[in-house]
């Protein structure tokens, strides 16, 4: 018996390291331990032997029993191990395949840099304000303190409806309404489009976007518009851009000036985008003029303000290295996708 | 404004470098244009006589001139002569003429005669021409970088004979073989300055010069208007009479014998380096003393004026008159004129008659230094269509008060370049001489505006060193500034001086108290939001004009009389393609879809959010219309109309608008009749007295008709959309409140509907919806099917039907009992009958 004991336990070792599958793996153990293995019936032909036989078998039948069960463990281990292998392998894929396609849609480059914008502004406390297109003469001249000899108002110059309207030349008419609905303090910025009698080429369109800003409070100073708007161009352009205030003429403010940055691409060193001077024109700006003020029935002795434009096409254009205006009125997809 | 630096210091001593003075002058107000440096770029090029003439051989059209270029050492001088053999092809040269002579191995800006301009200037070296040694070139201005507009008109064809008028023969002995840059001073900066409309005063190089010695601390020299030798009376030759208030001032003076020549060197040069061409003597003073004072002048010729008297008046109305260019223009009785006893002989501050200009033969000279109201030229230039320097420097404003001293000037420069004999006295109409009021300004109030802490007698030193004069005590000054400052009216304007003096750059960097909530209004909330949506949806965002063609409503097929025609008109378009606001985007968005397929584009999905205008018809002169509007345009693989309504209706979910209905539209010109829809949402409106169900149209949809789509060029299908953004904001609802996740199961029950063709799925749907409670969760399409065994003319429609209760899970019973209803009705309304599955 103990021989045939051992024979089996030989027997099944065999088997399982010739094992090539699962199937052959539980034939062995079919064989071996099934109902009718060969185990089983040693196990079931005890009946005949005395106590201490049965005792002694008993014992020699279950270690080699677990035995085999331990090494039929790992050879099922081994062979699903192995067949999973085969699996991955089969199922091995090409990862330089291109992907599906997921199209995002993009914005126009107008829309993309007036966010920019507007991102600066509100991180200030601006709020967002609008006004129309089709605009009264009144708030886009007269009340900004251009009379009526001024040139911008020629034929020439300004898109006319009739004698009393006309299509906005500036985002500034936006100051008019705001200071006419609203009291101190006031912080506004109005994104918006514009026109003038500009026949389109490289560097003109007949219509362009604007950004116009407006603070209006107690104790405001030159200096604050100069903390706001060197802030902006920091935030705007990068941190390390330095700003450049030249006097200049408005009508409606008094001082006036122009706000240069250094040149973002180059640093200020020169080059093809600061056309070599280092600087870059990028906003009007000044002190709010009070007949200005006055029209918003402001008390102008009480409060001051700051008013300041820049052209939204002339910053994306800077930014993106736009060489033609008119590129941004075509939208071909193949341009606007590249500002996705 | 162009300023020549070198004639800018006969005024003030600035001794700065061109670049640094450049740079502080914008940073004193004066911004930049341009600036460049006159005289470089010529290198060995000297100053020769030709000593002799002879013809060349074989060239009729070249001769041989021989140079005498002192002792200045070149390749090719004659060891016997010391003369230099020079070809030339010039037909202005003489024995005796002096001429810039560029040597071998010489460097000019060029460009050559007849040649265009070179990058970099061009290389003169020894050649032959025609088998003749020329051992260098004569130049002319345009060779030597001067140009066109500012060559006299004597020296433009041909080499620079810098004695014209052997005048100077003597002097250029002395300087022969000189550097023809030294010789004639030709080294200057030319800088074009920015003068913005509130400071006509600097249109000058007095007022240049003022602004430059504020900048820079340093005195201002008036020029020298006192005449050495005067002699008659001006009375015994003229008589002004000024009949019309338009008129400020008018001064005459008189010049008698009068001799028409060239102006010496420095005066053309003066003239050359501030962009004018030089004409003649009594010209180019008249010129010089404009760009000096600012002021424009008008010499007669004193033989030409009937009666010996100058009226100033209006004209009558259709008279014609010749102005110097030789145009005969009708005048009317709005425009100032000069007359003499008889007839008009100037155009007010704009320009003279062609009867009355100054020629060679000119004796006696008339000169006019007068003042008009600038609103008069402005009304009379634009009538004319005729702008002049002297209009549109009169347009910007003159002081009158410069009058005088300008006419007295022209008279000192006529007696110091010898142009003739001044005749004593002047002729002086100002019935209303102009003073400068004070201004008053506070020295707390410029501190307080500007944020710093300037003492008064800082900003006394600031306005002072611009000649204004400042009065008062303490906090108040009293401000005069000089009258040719007409901007210096308020004290913000003073504000202003004190600031640019100061320096922009030194006021301090300081962020504005008080805390602001940034905010947006909900109309911009709700845009943002379709942007980003449409976007995140794969659709690029377009961005076009808005005004438009009237025509494009033509080809997108809207009749006569709808309202998409009630245009907003511009009356001064740049053209009719942009010469009404649009009513409706979509027409530019087939536009656009038709530049982009002619461009190979294989495929485009757009949206453009816009304002449309429409007329208002009740208030013509009253603002229009405005409203935003979003558009969409599809074309390419992939694309459909059920692509398209699928965006549109998500686009609608995300902002709270769910209960829609796509009711079909066959009239809309835009779209195949059959292929066309009218969005609808349904809306509960909280009205006085009771909520209602209201159905709003939110725009309309459809596949392009194929005439339209062949109008804007797109040769596939193409699908559009067009929304009007009030209805969407009044029915947005962008709050989102939770409802709790579902705790019981659903059931759900598939039907198929065998239906008529023209049944419609929203027909079925709502059949659906009415027949059963409030356990149907959902109703879902999921396939369409014809064919066998479905019968011709039918068609077979699978739905998908959600039951659920949110307190319970429902009986088979119930569902039963709800699906039973549903399907009666779908038999009984729409002659719906389930088919077998």
């Amino acid at each position: 018996m103990k021989e045939a004991l051992q024979q089996i336990l030989e027997d099944a070792k065999k088997r399982l390291q010739e094992a090539q599958s699962l199937q052959e793996a539980e034939d062995v153990r079919v064989k071996m331990l099934g109902k009718k293995g060969q185990l089983t019936s040693i196990l079931k032909s005890m009946g005949g032997l005395s106590p201490e036989e049965r005792k002694e078998l008993g014992m020699q039948a279950n270690k080699a029993k677990g035995e085999i069960e331990a090494m039929l463990n790992r050879t099922f281990e081994q062979l699903k191990e192995k067949a999973q292998e085969a699996k991955f392998k089969a199922e091995k894929i090409d990862v330089t395949e291109p992907g599906k396609e997921f199209k995002l849609g993009t914005k126009h480059p107008v829309t993309i840099t007036i966010e920019e914008i507007s991102k600066v502004f509100k991180s200030m406390g601006f709020t967002l304000v609008e006004g129309p297109e089709v605009e009264t003469v009144y708030n886009n001249f007269d009340a900004l303190n251009a009379g009526p000899n001024h040139p911008a108002r020629d034929w020439t110059d300004t898109f006319y409806i009739n004698d009393d309207v006309l299509l906005r030349t500036q985002t500034s008419p936006v100051q008019v309404r705001t200071l006419k609905s609203q009291k101190p303090p006031i912080r506004v910025f109005a994104p918006g489009r514009c026109f003038r009698c500009d026949t389109p080429d490289a560097t003109h369109s007949p219509m362009f976007h604007q950004v116009e800003g407006l603070v209006v409070d107690e104790g405001i100073t030159m200096a604050d518009l100069k903390g706001v708007l060197d802030s902006f161009a920091k935030q705007m352009f990068g941190e390390e851009t330095r700003t450049k205030f030249r006097p200049h003429h408005f009508p409606f403010t008094e001082p006036s000036a122009e706000m240069d940055v250094s040149c973002f691409k180059c640093g200020g060193k020169g080059c093809r985008v600061c056309k070599g001077s280092g600087w870059i024109e990028i906003l009007g700006c000044g002190m709010v003029h009070p007949s200005v003020l006055k029209v918003g029935g402001i008390d102008t002795e009480k409060y001051t303000g700051f008013a300041f434009g820049m052209g939204v096409e002339r910053v994306a254009m800077l930014k993106h290295e736009i060489d033609d205006i008119r590129l941004l009125y075509e939208n071909d997809m193949r341009f606007i996708e590249q500002f996705k | 404004m162009i300023v020549s630096l070198e004639w800018l210091k006969d005024y003030t001593d600035v001794n700065v470098s061109p670049e640094t003075f450049c740079d502080r002058m914008i940073m004193s107000g004066s911004n930049l244009e341009t600036m460049e440096i006159a005289g470089t770029d010529i290198t060995n090029v000297v100053v020769g006589r030709i000593e002799k003439i002879e013809n060349h051989p074989d060239a009729d059209k070249l001769v041989i001139c021989r140079l005498n270029i002192g002792d200045k050492e070149a390749e090719g001088k004659d060891e016997e002569t010391g003369l230099l053999q020079i070809v030339t092809g010039a037909k202005n040269v003489f024995e005796g003429a002096y001429v810039p002579v560029a040597l071998n191995n010489s460097h000019i800006p060029g460009p050559l005669h007849g040649q265009p301009k070179q990058e970099g200037g061009v290389d003169i070296t020894s050649g032959k021409l025609r088998g003749v040694t020329s051992y260098g070139m004569l130049c002319s201005f345009g060779e030597l970088g001067f140009e066109d507009k500012v060559v006299p008109i004597d020296q433009r064809d041909g080499i620079w004979i810098l004695n014209l008028d052997r005048k100077n023969d003597e002097e250029l002995q002395a300087k022969l073989g000189m550097g023809i840059v030294e010789a004639m001073e030709l080294t200057d900066a030319i800088i074009d300055f920015e003068i913005t409309p509130n400071r006509p005063d600097c249109l000058s190089m007095i007022g240049m010069a003022r602004e430059a010695a504020a900048t820079f601390g340093t005195k201002l020299a008036y020029p020298e208007t006192q005449c050495k030798d005067e002699t008659d009376d001006v009375n015994d030759y003229i008589s002004v009479e000024v009949r019309n208030d338009a008129c400020k001032r008018y001064i005459a003076r008189i010049i008698k014998d009068v001799v028409i020549e060239d102006s010496p060197w420095w005066l053309q040069r003066r003239l050359i380096h501030a962009g004018m061409r030089p004409i003649n003597n009594i010209v180019d003073i008249t010129n010089f003393v404009m760009l000096e004072y600012g002021q424009p002048m008008h010499a007669f010729d004193i033989n030409t004026v009937a009666g010996r008297k100058i009226i100033v008046d209006v004209a009558k109305d259709g008279e014609k008159f010749v102005t110097l260019d030789g145009v005969e223009r009708t005048l009317d009785d709005r425009m100032l004129m000069i007359n003499d006893a008889e007839r008009p002989i100037g155009i007010a501050g704009v320009k003279g008659g062609l009867d009355s200009e100054i020629t060679d033969d000119t004796k006696t000279v008339i000169l006019e230094s007068a003042n008009f109201y600038s609103n008069s030229v402005r009304t009379t230039s634009k009538r004319l269509t005729l702008r002049t320097e002297a209009s549109g420097r009169y347009e910007k404003g003159i002081d009158p008060n410069l009058t005088e001293a300008a006419a007295d000037r022209f008279c000192y420069l006529v007696e110091l370049i010898g142009a003739g004999k001044v005749v004593k006295g002047k002729i002086d109409i100002y019935p209303n001489p102009e003073e400068a009021k004070p201004v008053h300004a506070r020295v707390s109030r410029i501190n307080k505006v500007l944020g710093i802490e300037l003492t008064r007698e800082q900003m006394v030193s600031y306005l002072e060193s611009l000649e204004m004069k400042v009065e008062g005590e303490g906090d108040d000054m009293y401000v005069t500034a000089p009258t040719v400052r007409q901007d210096i009216e308020i004290e913000e304007d003073i504000v202003e001086e004190v600031a640019r003096l100061y320096g922009y750059d030194e006021l301090p960097v300081t962020i504005p108290k008080g805390n602001n909530e940034a905010s947006q209004s909900y109309s911009r909330d709700i845009r943002d939001a379709v942007r980003d949506s449409l976007c995140a949806m794969g659709l690029n965002e377009i961005q076009t004009y808005s005004f438009v063609s009237p025509k494009s409503i033509d080809n997108v097929r809207i009749a006569e009389d709808s309202w998409e025609r009630a245009f907003v008109e511009i009356l001064n378009p740049l053209g009719e393609d942009t010469s009404v606001m649009r009513t409706i985007l979509t027409p530019q968005m087939l536009e656009v879809m038709g530049r982009n397929y002619s461009r190979n584009l294989p495929s485009m999905k757009a949206f453009e959010i816009g304002n449309t205008f429409t007329a208002n018809f009740i208030d013509p002169m009253a603002l229009p219309y405005e409203n935003y509007d979003l558009s969409f345009g599809f074309y390419g693989a992939g694309t459909d109309f059920f692509e398209l309504k699928g965006v549109i209706v998500e686009l609608l979910n995300k902002l709270g608008i769910r209960d829609l209905k796509f009711v079909a539209e066959s009239e809309y010109g835009i779209y195949h009749p059959g292929r066309c829809a009218r969005i609808v949402a349904k809306h509960m409106a909280q009205l006085e007295n009771g909520p209602l169900l209201e159905e709003v149209e939110l725009g309309i949809m459809g596949e392009v008709h194929p005439q339209v789509a062949e109008k804007f060029g797109i040769g596939t299908k193409a699908y559009c959309a067009e929304l009007t953004f009030a209805n969407l904001i009044d029915l947005a609802d962008m709050t989102k409140i939770f409802k709790p996740l579902p705790k019981y199961p659903a059931m759900t029950r598939d039907i198929a509907l065998v239906v008529d063709e023209t049944t419609q799925v929203g027909q079925i749907e709502e059949v659906i919806k009415e027949s059963a409670d409030e356990i149907l969760r959902g109703v879902k399409l999921f396939d369409i099917y014809r064919g066998i065994p479905i019968p011709p003319g039918k068609k077979s429609l699978a739905f998908t039907l959600t039951y659920r209760r949110d307190d319970r899970t429902l009986t088979d019973e119930e569902v039963v009992k709800v699906h039973k209803v549903v399907l009666e009705n779908l038999e009984n309304k729409l002659n719906a009958v389930l088919r077998e599955m």
